[in-house]
């Protein structure tokens, strides 16, 4: 199968649907120049009656993307950092996400909100590296992370045919990733995880740009006996719930590697689905591996201090793995 | 633009409807009939009157907290706001929303909104698609003097202007938003000036002559139907009540009597039907027939059930997932 990169695979997503549908139309800063590349080229194909560069004013846009889904048009809106996401806050989370239930299911809102720079890239501080994922699905926005060029495409474009408002992050520590994209047509439904890499004695769910980091580390703990599971849960919210709870009752023990914030993150929530659910399977307490609770620093060692990686990662599962007194009652090799 | 005699007549039909409507509705929020606050329209008719008046059917407006008047204006259905308001099934949003989120969306009216000037930049998106859809549709955001201030109405102003879209802005300065009067909120005397800086005409008309707001709104609807762009019209207005419905009973006061009085006497439920009666009309006749309308979608509101308690997990996703929304428990 060709190999592209993620971006392409983003941006041929969008292309596809514009293809097939013209009421996609698709707003943002710059996006007729498309500095990442994203929507370059677009303009030259479509016109400009679908796709048009914005002012600086994130709440604006969105709350015209809102207005313009109301009416019928399939709005695709690019943010350039994940940050603008706060500074349109209200027309997304109050608006765009509460209408139509507050208006009684009356209407859709199909638009999709396209973060091509989510979580950190090095070097850009606390304004451009936040990962707001959970404050949208908190809201009951749904959102997806995909973590392969492949997810990417087919969940883009089921984000843009999804009748509800849809997020879509993509983390820019993959924009440059190169994998295998079917040339062919293909979607990747909402609320699918997938298991990444299968294994025994750990599951660890990964989400967005830590599924790679995660498979790294299971290539390295698989040399030194330790078989993990690799789960990608893709989209945050709707949540595949059975393929995580499968993963964990298989393997017993579970460490949850997440690039957001701690407290009310994630992770918090996968923890608690885990433990309401899956309490009889643990092996083990469940682990969380997330951002510390401070905006990223700049400064090279103190941002990799405080992003969760695959050395700590590592140790977590060989902390995990390792014979205890305490989880054991023989000390040694637990039994079921 | 003349209006005819059953134009002319219509004009008061609607607002003595929006005033006897927001009268019922305080009778009935004080009696517990109608749960939480209400905003009244009362004092303002003359605005959402004169501008309604102005637009077709298919046109689209965005209302604010303050909204039974806009959306009576619009077309809506008196029972199925009262149902609302009283939160029953049968109400607009079949009870999601209350009195300040009333929505229609098949008489283009995208809602009234809880949050100051929210609706501006949603009303340049419908004036959008329906510029994209080759539509000569307009859209109207309504908001306040309060909303004036408000940094997205701003924005929604000039995306408005940069790309002509058909829009009409209509500001309903009332002088407060909630007890600051605008003169401390705002250095320009006349909000319509702010218009200049998006390169739009901005316009000033005395928002309780609902003739002289028909006209200017006239105007505007016309530029923005024919592709001439968007347009700030302020409507200088008075609300005689409080800001919602409990605010007498709190003793709260940051207006003189006098300063009310002064504006009552302006009051356009009682200076229009009088003119009309000069002009040789009598619009009497209206009076009943509102009571009537009004006494019906009442009776219609006090019968409807309330939705079944489980119908509150319902609606929010038109594509629905196994677990979503999540329930609490």
């Amino acid at each position: 199968m060709r190999e592209i990169r993620y971006l392409e695979a983003l941006s041929e997503a969008l292309r596809e649907e514009m293809r097939r549908d013209s009421k996609v139309i698709v707003l943002g800063e710059d996006v007729r120049v498309s500095m990442r590349g994203l929507t370059k080229g677009l303009l030259q194909e479509f016109g400009p009656d679908r796709i048009y560069d914005t002012p600086i004013s994130e709440a604006g846009f969105t709350g015209l993307a809102t207005g313009a889904a109301m009416a019928g048009m399939r709005p695709v809106v690019e943010y350039q950092i994940n940050a603008l996401l706060f500074v349109a806050f209200d027309q997304l989370v109050d608006q765009a996400q509460k209408l139509r239930y507050m208006m009684g299911g009356q209407g859709t809102i199909p638009v999709t909100y396209l973060v091509p720079a989510s979580g950190a890239r090095r070097g850009l501080a606390g304004q451009h590296s936040d990962h707001p994922y959970p404050l949208l699905v908190h809201m009951g926005m749904k959102a997806v992370m995909p973590s392969t060029p492949r997810d990417a495409k087919g969940l883009l474009k089921t984000a843009i045919r999804e009748d509800d408002p849809v997020v879509v992050f993509a983390p820019s520590a993959l924009l440059a990733m190169k994998g295998p994209v079917p040339e062919e047509e293909y979607t990747i439904p909402l609320g699918r995880a997938e298991v990444k890499r299968p294994g025994d004695d750990l599951s660890i769910i990964a989400v967005g740009p830590l599924v790679p980091e995660a498979l790294k580390a299971a290539e390295q703990l698989a040399q030194e006996g330790i078989s993990a599971e690799v789960v990608d849960p893709r989209s945050l919210l709707p949540l595949d719930h059975e393929t995580i709870l499968a993963s964990v009752r298989k393997t017993g023990r579970v460490i949850l590697f997440d690039d957001s914030n701690r407290t009310c993150g994630y992770a918090a929530e996968l923890a608690a689905v885990i433990a309401e659910e899956a309490w009889e399977s643990l092996r083990a307490p469940i682990r969380r591996l997330t951002r510390a609770d401070v905006p990223v620093p700049f400064s090279p060692p103190l941002e990799s201090y405080v992003l969760p990686s695959r050395d700590r990662l590592l140790q977590e599962a060989r902390a995990l793995l390792a014979p205890s007194p305490y989880l054991s009652p023989t000390g040694g090799e637990e039994k079921r | 633009m003349a209006l005819d005699k059953t134009q002319l007549i219509g004009l008061y039909r609607t607002m003595r409807l929006i005033r006897r409507f927001e009268e019922r509705v305080v009778e009935l929020v004080n009696r517990d009939e109608i749960p939480g606050v209400t905003h009244e329209y009362v004092g303002q008719e003359a605005v959402a009157t004169g501008v309604c008046a102005a637009l077709r059917p298919d046109d689209v407006i965005t209302s604010t907290h303050r909204g039974h008047g806009h959306i009576l204006a619009k077309g809506g259905d008196p029972r199925r706001m009262m149902a609302e308001l009283m939160g029953k099934a049968s109400g607009y949003n079949r009870g999601r929303g209350g009195s300040m989120h009333i929505a229609d969306l098949s008489l283009g009216i995208y809602g009234a909104n809880g949050i100051v000037g929210a609706g501006a930049p949603i009303a340049c998106g419908a004036a959008l698609a329906g510029k994209l859809a080759r539509s000569d549709r307009v859209a109207v955001s309504f908001f306040g003097d309060g909303g004036m201030n408000q940094g997205v109405v701003h924005e929604a102003l000039n995306l408005a202007a940069i790309w002509r879209l058909p829009v009409v802005f209509v500001c309903e300065n009332n002088g407060y938003a909630i007890s600051a009067p605008i003169s401390e909120m705002a250095v320009v005397e006349r909000l319509a000036d702010r218009a200049a800086a998006y390169g739009m005409p901005g316009t000033s008309v005395d928002g309780m002559d609902v003739l002289a707001v028909h006209a200017a709104a006239g105007e505007a609807v016309e530029r923005a139907r024919t592709g001439a762009g968007p347009t700030l019209l302020e409507c200088r207005t008075y609300r005689f009540v409080g800001h919602f419905t409990a605010e007498k009973a709190r003793g709260i006061k940051y207006r003189s009597d006098e300063e009310i009085a002064r504006w009552r006497e302006r009051d356009p439920v009682v200076t229009y039907p009088a003119w009309l009666r000069q002009q040789g009309v009598d619009p009497a006749m209206v009076d009943a027939e509102v009571e009537a309308l009004l006494d019906e979608a009442v009776a219609f509101a006090r019968q409807s059930a309330f939705p079944e308690a489980e119908e509150a997990l319902d609606g929010m996703y038109a594509v629905t997932y196994p677990g979503l929304p999540a329930r609490g428990w």
